[in-house]
């Protein structure tokens, strides 16, 4: 299976929308080459800024610039991008509501080997809480294209969350996506699965597995958690009842929250959320960290055994 | 620009403080204190010295203000009152349900205002934001900030600073309400702030230093600056006293953040007219 970085898909939809667009921005907090915005600095140096190590200025001039009709990508980690300038996103981009987008890329557990510090694992539930503010996290190289274009043309605050590694190619390129409406991978009738980001390939192995037993899955890719497809929850909890949520991140305030937020509303359903229970990340290879955390194929093909029982 | 002339200027800034009392005594809450240190600031930028239109508040090429010590927002409001952007009787709208004049300033419900603020040491990285904006487009309108002397203990304040003299904004004004106090108490207690002025040059401005309450001088560094293109921002440190113009607030820092009560209003109001220097 071909594998892309969804940071490169990034990196390559902005500097096609810049070229397109005067203004669209791109502000840098010195992570440009890792946050793959070094040709937009190269081929578009009038729509480009550097504000060098200092997020929450980098927030404020965007939210600045956006007031002058400019639409700017501030681009940095997850980590920062979604708490160090979390006050700054919530006081002066979604509190006047402008159209400023916050571009993270390492989100989750994928700067494996930088640790903890690093490791944004809580972002988008901070991202969430913000009144407006729309969270998302792509699920290979092409939703990534598809869904920072339309991050650029919505009017207001969006936060996209983008990973270190390669991911397999799960879209083909003239898949269509629209914000706030979740991809059906999979139609199923024994059981749901949820998942969002990097880990929507790890749920298609595990359903996968799954079928080969003769259980049906049905899978979504969940990549908006704001505004969540409510629809397509509905849609899990009426047809299959049961649901498990994968996401590469805390297991509070993200995917799995959102999503037992509407089972739990609906009065009917179950729910079991894979993802990181309330602990920091450490250093090691990104395929241990899963496993450690417990975001793999057998977690999640145990979960639905477990729940069919 | 208008032809307003220095008296009327000094009548505007009394007019402004009696409309942001009155403002504030009705709401029975607010930030009188660094409101009147600011108020002949805001009654030179409001009356002479901003490019606006309150007909067309979101004029593009309209000069920019923001007010990052955001809680002494009744002033503005003061001045967008008397510049017509609104209607007198937003008067008694301070701070009540639905208004237009929140307890700190929100864009999305007044017009007028070009930023929401109020959590200190954010404005200037907008303002940084709008003069870069307006540089790129190749338009010649200028943003002013206003910043007070407590708040340039906030870090992103220094982070917006050295920005401003990267990308070479010298459509850039920022003024430092000196007033000497903070909310817990005398700025030199709580956390010296040393030299401003100095700290701004060395962040790559151009600085000036005057006294707050002289409109001569407001007017006079306005003037010189009008038109430069150096490629420098501009830092003007004004040396002012906070409640200025009530001898029950002036230099009292419990008055950063107190409404007054009816007997102390009506003093200050008379003191006000009266024109207390």
């Amino acid at each position: 299976m071909e594998k892309r970085k969804t940071r490169d898909a990034f990196g390559d939809e902005i500097l096609e929308l810049g070229k397109e667009n005067p203004d669209i921005y791109v502000i840098d907090i010195d992570i440009g080459k890792s946050c793959k915005t070094t040709e937009f600095k190269k081929q578009l140096p009038d729509q480009y800024v550097n504000v060098g190590i200092a997020e929450q200025n980098g927030c404020g001039v965007a939210a600045g610039l956006a007031t002058t009709g400019k639409i700017p990508f501030v681009a940095t980690y997850a980590v920062f991008g979604s708490m160090r300038m979390a006050e700054q996103i919530r006081q002066m981009v979604c509190y006047p509501h402008l159209n400023v987008k916050i571009a993270c890329s390492h989100g989750g557990l994928t700067p494996a080997d930088d640790g903890a510090t690093h490791q944004g694992v809580e972002d988008m539930g901070v991202m969430r809480s913000l009144p407006g503010m729309t969270v998302i996290m792509p699920a290979d190289y092409y939703a990534t294209r598809k869904l920072v274009r339309a991050a650029a043309k919505y009017e207001g605050p969006v936060y996209l969350r983008f990973t270190r590694d390669d991911v397999p190619v799960i879209y083909s390129e003239d898949e269509e996506f629209e914000i706030g409406k979740a991809k059906k991978i999979l139609e199923g009738k024994d059981i749901s699965i949820i998942a969002n980001g990097d880990t929507v390939a790890i749920a298609m192995e595990a359903a996968q597995s799954l079928a080969a037993e003769g259980i049906s899955v049905k899978l979504f890719d969940m990549h908006t958690i704001k505004p969540i497809d409510k629809e397509a929850v509905m849609e899990c909890i009426n047809e299959t009842g049961k649901i498990i949520t994968v996401e590469d991140h805390s297991i509070f305030n993200g995917l799995g929250s959102a999503v037992s937020e509407i089972v739990a509303e609906a009065g009917r359903g179950v729910v079991r959320r894979i993802g990181i229970n309330d602990k920091f990340g450490q250093s090691a290879p990104y395929h241990r960290l899963l496993e450690i955390y417990g975001i793999t194929k057998e977690n999640i093909i145990n979960y639905a055994k477990e729940l069919l029982k | 620009m208008n032809d307003f002339t220095i008296n009327e200027l000094k009548e505007k800034a009394k007019e402004l403080r009696k409309t942001a009392l009155t403002m504030i005594h009705e709401a029975r809450s607010g930030h009188p204190g660094g409101a009147f240190s600011a108020a002949e600031l805001i009654s030179v930028l409001y009356f002479k010295e901003l490019r606006i239109d309150p007909q067309n508040p979101k004029w593009e090429d309209r000069d920019r203000f923001v007010l990052s010590k955001g809680h002494v927002c009744p002033i503005l409001y003061s001045a967008l009152i008397h510049r017509g952007y609104l209607p007198y009787e937003t008067i008694h709208r301070l701070r009540k349900e639905g208004s237009p004049f929140q307890g700190h300033p929100d864009m999305k419900k007044c017009p007028g205002l070009d930023i929401s603020s109020g959590s200190l040491g954010q404005g200037l990285s907008v303002a940084v934001g709008m003069a870069l904006g307006g540089k790129r487009d190749k338009k010649d309108y200028r943003v002013f900030a206003l910043v007070g002397d407590g708040e340039c203990q906030e870090g992103q304040i220094w982070e917006a600073a050295e920005t401003a003299a990267k990308y070479k904004l010298d459509n850039l004004v920022v003024f430092v309400d000196d007033n000497g106090l903070q909310c817990d108490g005398p700025c030199s207690e709580i956390m010296p702030n040393r030299d401003i002025a100095a700290k701004f040059r060395e962040f790559g401005f151009n600085t000036f230093t005057i006294d707050g309450h002289k409109v001569e001088e407001i007017v006079a560094v306005l003037d010189m600056i009008r038109g430069r293109k150096d490629g420098i921002p501009t830092c003007v440190v004004m040396k002012t006293v906070k409640g200025k113009g009530v001898s029950y607030m002036e230099n009292v820092a419990e008055w950063h953040g107190k409404a007054p009560n009816d007997a102390e209003f009506e003093l200050a109001m008379a003191e006000l007219e009266g024109g207390r220097q």
